[in-house]
């Protein structure tokens, strides 16, 4: 199993260099939304560990809010971002960025403070990367060549396969003739299923110790939390009856934005960012509700669904700023209002329990309830905090979690051995 | 929850086509307008006599109802502040920009740049629905199209007929609508739903009223000092401010143009002429019969079911229009029973329930369907005999719903364009999809009809049989409100 991970890199853009930046970034793009895998600054599409990846200007959209608190916001400048998730580690693959697209990349962080031609490209990528405090992978170890290799396959079969009644007793029949056809392709070169690589050892180590070590530091400091816990509760209470809600509409611009890079295939990509409630009871909060939220989606939420949300291929939870924003960013399948609609019908609580914590978030009670339930107030304040992706990659654009769940049924069908023959008929179902 | 018996509806404030269909009035034509003359447009719409919800024994002859789009609120001098209240949606209008066209699916053919009317600087500024028991409409129209002279410009007239309960392609319409909570009678409260039920809360089709949420759904609300006659109702929510909004709606309308012939000869020919094959493909992509029955066994009358016996879409397939449009599920997959399936369920460990929950929470996005029928249609025999009859006909596609996101757009594009609607394989509306190819160039353009005896039986190549010609987004003021904003000046 290859696991997946999240590579991060954030940089200052240089005065007086946005305008360039931004004409860089719609270069890479064949239409606003869609990039060019094949482009010439950074070709995404030849990098076959990459899933997703994002780049954008990240500006101050709403740390203004913390007006609203009487704190003046920091002064955060502009930042030059590049995300997204690969198969294996994210440090090898920056280096694979770096000797692969140098020069785009070097025009790219050209614009950045710090950058100038005489800089070591990699070591750069690695001095401005960035951990991600929560991270979100839909099926754990699936890989990119995974997806392609059994969409080719599900193509295939589904193609082939007589869409006629099953004779009884035929199933097991018609089964091994699609296997046999599937077996001859794959002996012509014209189909793969590779085998998948055992996860390294260190990984192995490195993800029991985290599975154990959370819970057993939730262990040790559970007598300390039990006493803090009335005051907890008492403090929470005030502060939710206490801190602004701030809901106005989106400007009709600023929707515009977002809305032209959305809905140009089966899946969409949703970022964004806002300040963390001053004070430290928010603060603290903050890292140990994140802490949680990766524990729970590493160890528990990694085959297939986020709770109830079937549709994010992944999330992520950053703090950057020294904790003074949080960026969430996501690969969703779907348009966005039915994103919206899971968001508010489906896990509301789960968004509430860590965006509450952000400026002007609709009011919650207790940690989970209310807050995104709040569907007017909700939906205005998501899209007040979204954020453009002026550029975005996805390594299979036409194929969903949905279908990924049931190609990956169907090459399990075809590598298992002998049926019986209403397994058999459930398998040619599938096609 | 309030334990307070909630206001009852002002009936007389509410305008008719919210309550009824006028199925009665079986002639019905609808104006479009542009204002020519504010002054008198107001002065028009000021006096209009326009049809409330009361019920009226015997049914009045006549019926008029009066929508106005976001483009002929400013023609109409309302000030955009205060215009700024209404949806987002429908100050942008059906046809406002790309990316909303891309969403709905008005693609090639169906793009607002072939359209008849509605896009551009072709938006109508006032609709005006007319409805008229038989031999009752073409002298009223004509003399209200003397009267109106004055204030405006008349862009088109949409024509309809009356079909007798079909819709163009044979199939009995209009069946299934959700039951408006008129009583008040469902609680104001956020709770979660196990059941899927007909009954929808006011505040979905009203506005001013609590939505399924419990809340009220954003819309202009004025200071007193804006409205010193007191014309307006006061907002239940906020009794401070005067409620420009409530006992409105907003009116969705597509004139959709069929080719009835498209289906039934494309059909036939797949059934290589077998007509009562074409005749049940053509009932699994509606996912009714023909006479409107429904095909879930043991469905009690025409709406008495919905699909938690029929979850692999054996009877009615999932791309069928009618699963598509309203999938009839409850928050959570069907069976939920007990604190303990709820919890598993909730937190997404029922790996069973999780395909049946790819799609819930229909109570969101019900729509209420007002729509008539245009030309004449040929019956499925004509349609097949040579030459193919070419006369336009089709649907006036008419919703109504508080929040035009949420329902009609996301039935739209969400279940009706949607590729992979309820998990299926990447297939548009059997009726309505635009057939177009995914960007992977993965083509959109078959339907499957699951079968338990083996892998889905699929039409392919479906060609394209509804198109958009026109379209818009309009908001059916409650009468006080029409008052208000047409008062003189
Ligand atoms: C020319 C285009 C269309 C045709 C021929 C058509 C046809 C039909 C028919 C025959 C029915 C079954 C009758 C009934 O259940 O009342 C139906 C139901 C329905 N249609 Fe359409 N329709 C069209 C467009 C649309 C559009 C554009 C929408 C929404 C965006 C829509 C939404 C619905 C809904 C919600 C139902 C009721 C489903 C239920 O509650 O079970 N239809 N349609």
């Amino acid at each position: 199993m290859t696991p997946q991970s999240p590579f991060l890199v954030v940089a200052s853009v240089a005065a007086g260099r946005e305008a360039g930046l931004r004409a860089l970034l719609a270069e890479m793009n064949s239409a606003p939304g869609v990039v060019d895998p094949d482009n010439p600054v950074l070709p995404f599409g030849r990098f076959e560990r990459v899933h997703f990846a994002r780049l954008m200007v990240l500006d101050q959209t709403t740390m203004a809010d913390l007006s609203l608190y009487g704190v003046s916001p920091p002064d955060l400048g502009l930042r030059l971002v590049l995300l997204g998730d690969c198969d294996g580690p994210a440090r090898t693959l920056l280096d694979e960025l770096a000797a692969g697209a140098e020069d785009g990349l070097r025009r790219l962080f050209g614009h950045c403070e710090g950058f100038d031609p005489g800089t070591g490209l990699a070591a750069w990528l690695h001095a401005h990367s960035r951990p991600t405090q929560a991270n979100y992978v839909n099926w754990l170890g699936r890989t990119v060549c995974q997806i392609h290799e059994e969409s080719a396959l599900q193509r295939f079969l589904s193609a082939r396969v007589p869409r006629m009644p099953v004779a009884s007793g035929e199933a097991r029949r018609r089964r091994r003739e699609l296997i046999e056809a599937a077996r001859a392709e794959q002996r012509a070169g014209r189909l793969r299923l590779s085998a998948p690589q055992p996860a390294p050892l260190g990984w192995w180590l490195g993800n029991l110790a985290h599975a154990l070590g959370v819970p057993l530091l939730a262990l040790l400091v559970s007598p300390m939390l039990l006493l803090a816990a009335p005051w907890f509760v008492w403090r929470l209470r005030s502060l939710e009856r206490s801190d602004p809600e701030h809901c106005p509409p989106p400007e009709a611009g600023h929707l515009r934005a977002l809305r032209e890079l959305e809905d140009r295939g089966l899946t969409n990509q949703f970022t964004a960012v806002g300040p963390v409630k001053p004070g430290a009871f928010r603060h603290a909060l903050v890292p140990v509700l994140l802490l949680a939220i990766d524990w729970g989606a590493r160890h528990i939420f990694h085959r297939g669904h986020l709770a109830r949300v079937q549709t994010i291929h992944f999330a992520r939870w950053v703090v950057l700023d020294g904790g003074a924003r949080v960026l969430f960013c996501s690969n969703y399948d779907g348009i966005h209002e039915a994103y919206m609609d899971d968001f508010i019908n489906k896990v509301a609580w789960g968004l509430n329990l860590i965006f509450s914590n952000g400026v002007g978030w609709p009011r919650t009670d207790w940690l989970v309830a209310r807050g995104a339930r709040r569907e007017g107030c909700f939906k205005k304040y998501q899209r007040a905090h979204q954020v453009p992706s002026q550029v975005w990659y996805d390594a299979y654009p036409g194929v969903t979690l949905n279908d990924m769940r049931r190609n990956r049924r169907i090459r399990e069908g075809l590598e298992q051995g002998e049926m019986g023959e209403d397994q058999a008929l459930a398998w040619l179902r599938l096609l | 929850m309030t334990t307070t018996t909630p206001r009852p509806v002002e009936l007389d404030d509410v305008q008719g086509l919210l309550r009824f269909g006028y199925s009665h009035h079986t002639e019905a034509c609808f104006l479009l307008l542009r204002v020519k003359d504010p002054a008198a447009a107001r002065a028009w719409l000021a006096q209009a006599p326009v049809t409330t919800a009361v019920e009226a024994k015997p049914v009045p002859a006549t019926a008029m109802q009066v929508a106005i789009s976001g483009p002929g609120l400013a023609a109409l001098g309302i000030p955009d502040d205060l215009a700024a209240g209404f949806s987002e949606e429908f100050l942008a209008g059906m046809a406002g920009d790309e990316d909303r066209s891309r969403r709905l699916g008005d693609l090639d053919s169906s793009h607002p740049s072939n359209w008849a009317w509605g896009a551009g600087d072709a938006v109508p500024h006032v609709l005006l629905l007319l409805y008229a028991l038989p031999g009752h409409l073409a002298d009223w129209r004509r003399s209200l199209e003397a009267e109106l002279a004055s204030g405006f410009t008349l862009q088109a007239e949409l024509d309809t007929a009356d079909l007798a309960g079909r819709e163009p392609f044979g199939f009995r319409d209009g069946l299934s609508q959700p039951e408006v909570d008129w009583e008040r009678r469902r609680p104001v409260e956020d709770r979660d739903r196990l059941e899927y039920g007909n009954l929808t809360c006011l505040g979905e089709f009203l506005l001013g009223y609590p939505n399924e949420y419990g809340l009220y759904t954003d819309r202009p609300l004025l200071d007193p000092g804006r409205d010193p006659g007191v014309l307006l109702p006061r907002a239940e929510d906020r009794p401070e401010l005067a409620d420009l909004g409530r006992n409105g709606s907003y009116l969705v309308l597509r004139e959709l143009r069929q080719d009835v012939a498209g289906l039934w000869r494309w059909l036939a020919q797949q059934a290589g002429g077998d007509l009562d094959r074409a005749r049940d493909w053509a009932e699994a992509m509606v996912g009714r019969k023909l006479d409107g029955r429904s095909r879930i066994p043991g469905a009690r009358g025409l709406n008495g079911f919905d699909y938690a016996a029929d979850p692999e879409g054996l009877h009615c397939p999932f791309g069928a229009h009618i699963r598509r449009a309203n999938p009839r599920n409850a928050d959570y997959p069907a069976g939920t029973r007990g604190i303990l399936a709820r919890v598993r369920r909730f937190l997404g460990f029922d790996a069973g329930a999780l395909p049946q929950d790819l799609v819930a929470s229909t109570r969101f996005h019900r729509i209420l369907r007002r729509g008539r029928a245009f030309g004449t249609p040929p019956v499925p025999e004509q349609a097949l005999a040579e030459p193919p009859p070419t006369a336009g006909t089709g649907l006036h596609f008419i919703c109504l719903g508080a929040n035009i996101g949420r329902q009609f757009e996301f039935v739209q594009s969400a279940w009706i364009q949607g590729t992979r609607f309820a998990g299926l394989p990447g297939e548009g509306d059997p009726l309505l999809g635009h057939r177009l190819p995914g960007p992977d160039g993965a083509p959109s353009d078959c339907f499957s009809i699951p079968r338990a005896d083996g892998p889905d039986q699929r039409l392919c190549g479906l060609p394209h049989f509804v198109e958009v010609r026109g379209g818009g987004y309009f908001f059916l003021p409650g009468i006080r409100a029409l008052r208000y904003m047409t008062r003189p000046r």
